[in-house]
């Protein structure tokens, strides 16, 4: 499972392109489906192309995570992104808590924190001009589910912001 | 033979890219000795360093001896890498995205500029018309606070890593034999003058550094850039001014006197392109200007020097001899 900060639709190609070909049809997004299922061109790219793990936001009965669990049994990779929300670009907003009802339920798979740098200044949220600009990614060690939720998700803030730290970035307003 | 007419340059550059290739070959075996026996990390920088070079050298050469319109297209990403590196590394408002867009499609415009030899347009497109358009485009947005850094900023930019480094280019068109109707003739010089400025450059660059670590010494300017010595400047301008006498009778329309003048000229101005970018560095608390090139750092440290030499060399020659 890969958990990232998020900014720019780029996130998850970048990720995605980390990977080698062979593994990539294993490796599932997990994305907003009022956002990407809303027309059916974008649902068929995202789905069929990506494939994406749709999550309902608002809740409608059921268990919204049913898909990830699915995925996590069939060994798939899940990428994440805690903040639930792309949000203003090259900002870290507090992390929704869905990540931490998935490690419990799986405390063996391994949560690997990756911190990215400058694709929201590429291709942020609310504008569809890309412009170029070279990208960070930092890569932090494997976290397993701990017991307890709060403290939990607490060390994986902790853990991406400390990753951001690491690199030097320029001023962006 | 055959096979050697069809190519872009002449004869005569075959056979100083041969001789690159042994210099080459040399050095690695140096690096090789030096290291045999020691640790892994014994001269890790200087190793990746020459193995960085052959690729360079071999992805320089493919580029220039396929056809002219390669060439032109390679240099344009180089430009287009340059100022990608340089745009990353400074800070920017997010209100400029567009114009920051702007400043990038200024790329392929001029070096379409380059490739149809068109001298007027290509030396006038940015410093006259990009730099009155993107501050306008600037103003549209509307954005006032910190308007004079950011324009001041980007206008530098692509001075130095898109109209500087285009001259270079233009050295693949500057011996033009034959106008008819717009479409200009050019002939197979221009990419030796184009392969002598970058060797001529990069060599300098290397003696430099050499000599500076044989002899030491007092230092030029240690604020700027404290591996800078006195014996290292001089000792790369009288090597630079050798290589030159001896490549250009070879290679350029240059007499013995004005080659030794051009390789003087590249050596001093390729050293205030250095510390020119070093200056950024320093300003920016940043040690290179990115991790493209193993051992060397960003592209734009290895093109620094060329910045300032390669329209310098331009207008060197263009005034005395096309």
């Amino acid at each position: 499972m890969i958990i990232a900060n998020h900014n720019s639709h780029l996130d998850t190609l970048v990720i995605l392109s980390l990977f080698p070909l062979s593994l990539l049809p294993r490796v599932r997004p997990v994305a907003a489906a009022d956002y990407f299922l809303r027309n059916p061109l974008l649902a068929w790219f995202a789905t069929k192309i990506i494939g994406i793990i749709p999550i309902q936001r608002t809740s409608k009965g059921g268990n919204p995570l049913h898909q990830a669990f699915e995925a996590l049994r069939n060994d798939e990779v899940l990428i994440i992104y805690p903040e639930g929300s792309r949000g203003d670009p090259e900002e870290l907003t507090k992390f929704k808590k869905g990540i931490s009802l998935i490690s419990k339920k799986f405390p063996d798979v391994p949560i690997t924190p990756l911190f990215l740098h400058g694709l929201g200044k590429a291709l942020p949220k609310g504008d569809a001009v890309f412009v170029p600009f070279f990208c960070d990614i930092f890569v932090g060690d494997a976290q397993f589910w701990d017991g307890e939720k709060d403290r939990f998700m607490q060390k994986l803030e902790a853990q991406i912001t400390d990753l951001s730290k690491q690199g030097h970035f320029p001023e962006w307003i | 033979m055959n096979l050697i007419e069809q190519l872009p340059i002449t004869q005569n550059l075959l056979y100083i890219i041969a001789g690159v290739y042994v210099l080459l070959c040399l050095a690695t075996i140096i690096v090789s000795l030096m290291r045999r026996g020691q640790t892994q990390e014994k001269h890790l920088e200087l190793w990746l360093r020459v193995k960085s070079w052959w690729y360079m050298i071999t992805i320089f050469t493919f580029a220039i001896c396929i056809n002219r319109t390669l060439s032109v297209i390679f240099l344009g990403l180089i430009s287009y890498l340059a100022l990608k590196e340089y745009l990353s590394m400074i800070p920017t408002r997010r209100a400029d995205r567009r114009v920051l867009f702007w400043a990038y499609i200024a790329i392929p415009i001029q070096y379409y500029w380059v490739y149809s030899g068109w001298y007027g347009m290509f030396i006038i497109f940015i410093p006259v018309w990009v730099f009155l358009f993107l501050p306008f485009r600037m103003v549209l947005k509307g954005e006032t606070d910190g308007f004079l850094k950011a324009i001041g900023t980007l206008n530098w930019g692509l001075m130095m890593t898109v109209f500087s480094l285009s001259h270079a280019a233009y050295l693949i068109v500057l011996p033009e034999t034959a106008s008819e109707h717009h479409t200009p003739v050019f002939d197979k010089s221009g990419a030796a003058l184009l392969f002598l400025l970058v060797l001529l450059t990069q060599f300098n660059d290397v003696a430099q550094y050499v000599w500076g670590r044989l002899i030491g010494g007092p230092k030029i300017i240690p604020k700027v850039s404290p591996g800078k010595t006195w014996a290292g400047f001089l000792g790369g301008m009288v090597s630079t001014a050798l290589l030159s006498m001896l490549l250009s009778l070879v290679i350029s329309p240059m007499s013995l006197h004005m080659a030794a003048l051009a390789g003087i000229i590249i050596s001093f101005t390729g050293f205030i392109g250095d510390v020119t970018i070093s200056a950024v560095k320093r300003d920016l608390k940043v040690k290179d200007t990115g991790s493209t090139i193993p051992g060397h750092g960003g592209l734009l440290d290895r093109v620094d020097s060329l910045t300032y030499t390669a329209p310098i060399f331009f207008h060197f020659l263009r005034y005395f001899y096309y």
